[in-house]
């Protein structure tokens, strides 16, 4: 008797455990439609993931504000593996129901059906936002995806003090840049002008947006792949070349040996974005006040082109039951006058919105020797183009990191590792059977 | 009241061994049929996507036969992956086995100072988590922060000695562990009768001590060499370091990068039923091997 009890007992727990486990699909369609036409009982409670330093303060001043619907910001990793978790959970049914979203992740966000459209409730934001921005977050489309939160525009930095010791002045043209490294390189072997990084496929992507390339386009019902554009393949070339003559250096960004490098004042230039003073800052602390912003030096002499590195927008998930209630928050996060002023002093963040770009106005403190710091990035700002995102980023970005990689090792043919990202991601998405154009 | 218990008795025989074996079962298919039965699922599965794979249903899970394993198998990736697995772990297995041993045999000799000590500082790395202690070498191995001066260490020649020289700091200890507690159970009647026959301790350790040893060796090996098949943290932790080391490195790099770098889960399953295949074969390749030898005579 006691032997069957046990047993029953036993059986019982393991189909519980089975059916809970097995569950998390079954519900899904019915959720979300339940969640959205039944009045919540207590607050609405939502659940934002994102890298921004400070956000649980910004959350808290929008909870005091707003008692009816509380966010709680759960702090990630940033950057791939960020999304890989989003996009994994997601398609374990139990996503945030808010998440940071980079540029060039949404669309594959968009793939994965793992985002809301938000076109109803974000009418009015639209306005708050550039064209060129919003582009971004519309991926070309009807539907909005997500309200953009900051913009990585390109520009140049660069060691003043470093430039004057030898004797180069800041480069306008890439032919310039060259020639300026070969010059510092020659008067001191150890001192390179600047360093190609194979591990940071967003640089590389903006530096190709700078030379006009497109490396998705949508025509029809249908993706046209061309990471392998003849801009795209200028960009490698010249920086393949450099590095094959050994006067720009192949140490990846963000690693300890080009901290110290920097610090050291063994680079004196870092193509990169509007956010790098953060960067500088944490990694150089030795360089403040040395180092300063001019635009990106241009492929031909009068041109003014830039392009991005970076920025993330807020997204709200497919399956969240309080889509609403989420899309309020992301609108009022990345335009509310009161939001955008938090953004900036505790985020150190550049908003997206016009009206947050002309909220920057104090330098910041590692750049106090330029106090036209934030006049200067909102005039490169406006030069910066970007480029439509594919849905398989993920799969250019790292082919990227493998191709240049073994190319910087092995100072081969940067046009070549450029030809195996268009592979790679041509193959990727012949595979899954997106419809591609010629 | 004897009968009664008798019949009891009868009737729990029935039942009891499905008792006793109920908990390992459940937990057997809860937490290793379950997971693999969907491994290998989730690898006959494949996303099929229709035009510009935007907006609601524009991406289904389709059956997808045997694809994913074609594709994984064809993969030249993933064999140059092995063939770079296998030159580390010749490299580990060797150099840390070695080590262990000759370590083990050293403090098992009769006169050995400060043994104690010594074992516990050889066993310490193994202490030491391996995001750690690849991080600590890692920073060792870069040329401008290096106290060793600016050797290339991490550059496309010498990158697998480096993560070999990881792997081997880290684990020797255990190894010997495993090696000494089995010297100290040989009796020691053993030495005093040789020592009468007059060997020397190097004889000792060479034709009776180590001979001993070998079920022990082979088990190591065996460890071993599944934790080499497996070497996932070394690589990845090294990576962003030096360009020297790619996504696809070893094949469970590969299987992580198809999973959550490119978000195709179901190769990343595939190729995962192929590695565990293929470790399968391996370890039970070599106990097949040495088996005879190692066991025949006892």
């Amino acid at each position: 008797m006691r032997v069957n009890r046990l047993a029953v007992a036993a059986v019982a727990i393991l189909t519980a455990t089975l059916s809970t486990a097995c569950s998390g699909g079954s519900d899904e369609p019915s959720s979300p439609a339940a969640g959205q036409s039944a009045a919540p009982a207590g607050p609405v409670k939502l659940t934002y993931w994102t890298w921004v330093p400070n956000m649980d303060k910004i959350a808290t001043a929008w909870n005091q504000a707003h008692p009816d619907i509380q966010v709680t910001v759960s702090k990630q990793a940033g950057g791939d593996d960020a999304a890989a978790k989003f996009l994994t959970a997601a398609k374990a049914g139990n996503p945030p129901d808010l998440v940071q979203a980079e540029y060039q992740m949404l669309p594959s966000f968009v793939a994965a059906d793992a985002v809301a459209d938000l076109k109803a409730e974000t009418a009015q934001a639209k306005a708050e936002f550039g064209e060129g921005i919003w582009g971004l977050v519309t991926l070309g489309t009807d539907a909005v995806y997500a309200v953009p939160q900051d913009s990585g525009p390109m520009m140049l930095y660069y060691r003043k003090d470093l430039f004057e010791k030898y004797g180069i002045e800041v480069p306008k043209t890439w032919d310039e840049y060259a020639e300026a490294a070969r010059t510092v390189h020659k008067k001191d072997p150890k001192v390179f002008l600047g360093t190609f990084s194979s591990k940071d496929p967003g640089w590389f992507a903006g530096l190709s947006q700078q030379a006009g390339a497109q490396w998705w386009s949508i025509s029809g019902d249908a993706w046209k792949v061309s990471v392998n554009d003849e801009a795209t393949k200028k960009v490698a070339s010249y920086w393949g070349g450099l590095v094959k003559e050994g006067v720009i250096d192949g140490m990846p960004y963000f690693t300890p040996e080009w901290n110290k490098a920097l610090n050291d004042g063994r680079l004196l230039t870092w193509p990169s974005a509007v956010w790098g003073p953060g960067v500088l800052s944490a990694n150089a602390p030795k360089g403040k006040d040395k180092w300063a912003v001019a635009p990106l030096p241009q492929w031909n002499a009068g041109e003014n082109h830039s392009g991005f590195w970076g920025g993330s927008s807020t997204a709200v998930a497919a399956k969240s039951p309080n889509k609403a209630a989420a899309a309020k928050f992301a609108t009022w996060l990345n335009t509310d006058p009161q939001a955008l002023g938090l953004l900036i002093k505790e985020g150190a963040i550049y908003p997206a919105s016009v009206k947050g770009g002309a909220l920057m106005t104090e330098a910041p403190d590692y750049f106090s020797s330029q106090p036209d710091f934030w006049q200067q990035a909102a005039s490169i700002g406006a030069t910066a183009r970007g480029f439509t995102f594919g849905p398989n980023v993920n799969v250019t970005y790292n082919a990227y990191r493998d191709a240049f990689d073994k190319a910087v090792a092995a100072k081969s043919d940067f046009a070549g590792a450029v030809q195996t990202m268009q592979d790679a991601t041509v193959a990727d998405m012949q595979k899954s059977g997106f419809t591609l154009a010629q | 009241m004897t009968s009664r218990k008798k019949g009891v008795r009868v009737h729990r025989a029935g039942a009891a061994p499905y008792l006793f074996l109920a908990p390992a079962m459940a937990l057997f298919a809860l937490f290793m049929a379950l997971p693999i039965g969907y491994t290998i699922y989730l690898s006959l599965r494949r996303t099929k996507v229709s035009g510009l794979g935007l907006g609601k249903g524009a991406r289904r899970e389709v059956f997808a036969g045997l694809a994913n394993y074609a594709a994984a198998v064809g993969d030249g990736e993933l064999w140059a992956g092995w063939l770079r697995v296998l030159a580390y772990g010749a490299l580990v297995l060797v150099l840390m086995l070695g080590l262990a041993l000759v370590f083990a045999l050293m403090l098992d000799a009769a006169h050995v100072r400060l043994a104690r000590l010594t074992r516990i500082s050889i066993f310490l790395p193994y202490a030491v988590p391996g995001v750690a202690a690849t991080l600590m070498w890692g920073f060792l191995y870069l040329p401008s922060l290096s106290p060793f001066g600016e050797h290339p260490f991490l550059s496309a020649g010498l990158v697998t000695f480096s993560m070999a020289n990881v792997a081997v700091w880290g684990g020797t200890g255990f190894n010997m562990l495993v090696l000494y507690t089995n010297l100290r159970a040989v009796p020691r009647e053993y030495y005093e009768a040789a020592r009468i026959d007059g060997a020397s301790e190097l004889g000792i350790a060479l034709r009776i001590k180590i001979p001993i040893l070998v079920p022990s060796i082979i088990l190591t090996t065996v460890f071993s060499v599944i934790a080499t098949v497996q070497v996932f943290t070394e690589p990845t932790t090294l990576r962003p370091l030096t360009n020297t080391i790619s996504s696809t490195w070893s094949p469970l790099m590969k299987v992580y990068r198809d999973a959550f770098v490119t978000g195709d889960l179901y190769s990343a399953a595939a190729t995962s039923m192929v590695i565990a295949g293929i470790s399968l074969v391996l370890s039970f390749g070599f106990l097949r091997v040495v088996k005879n030898r190692a066991f025949g005579e006892s």
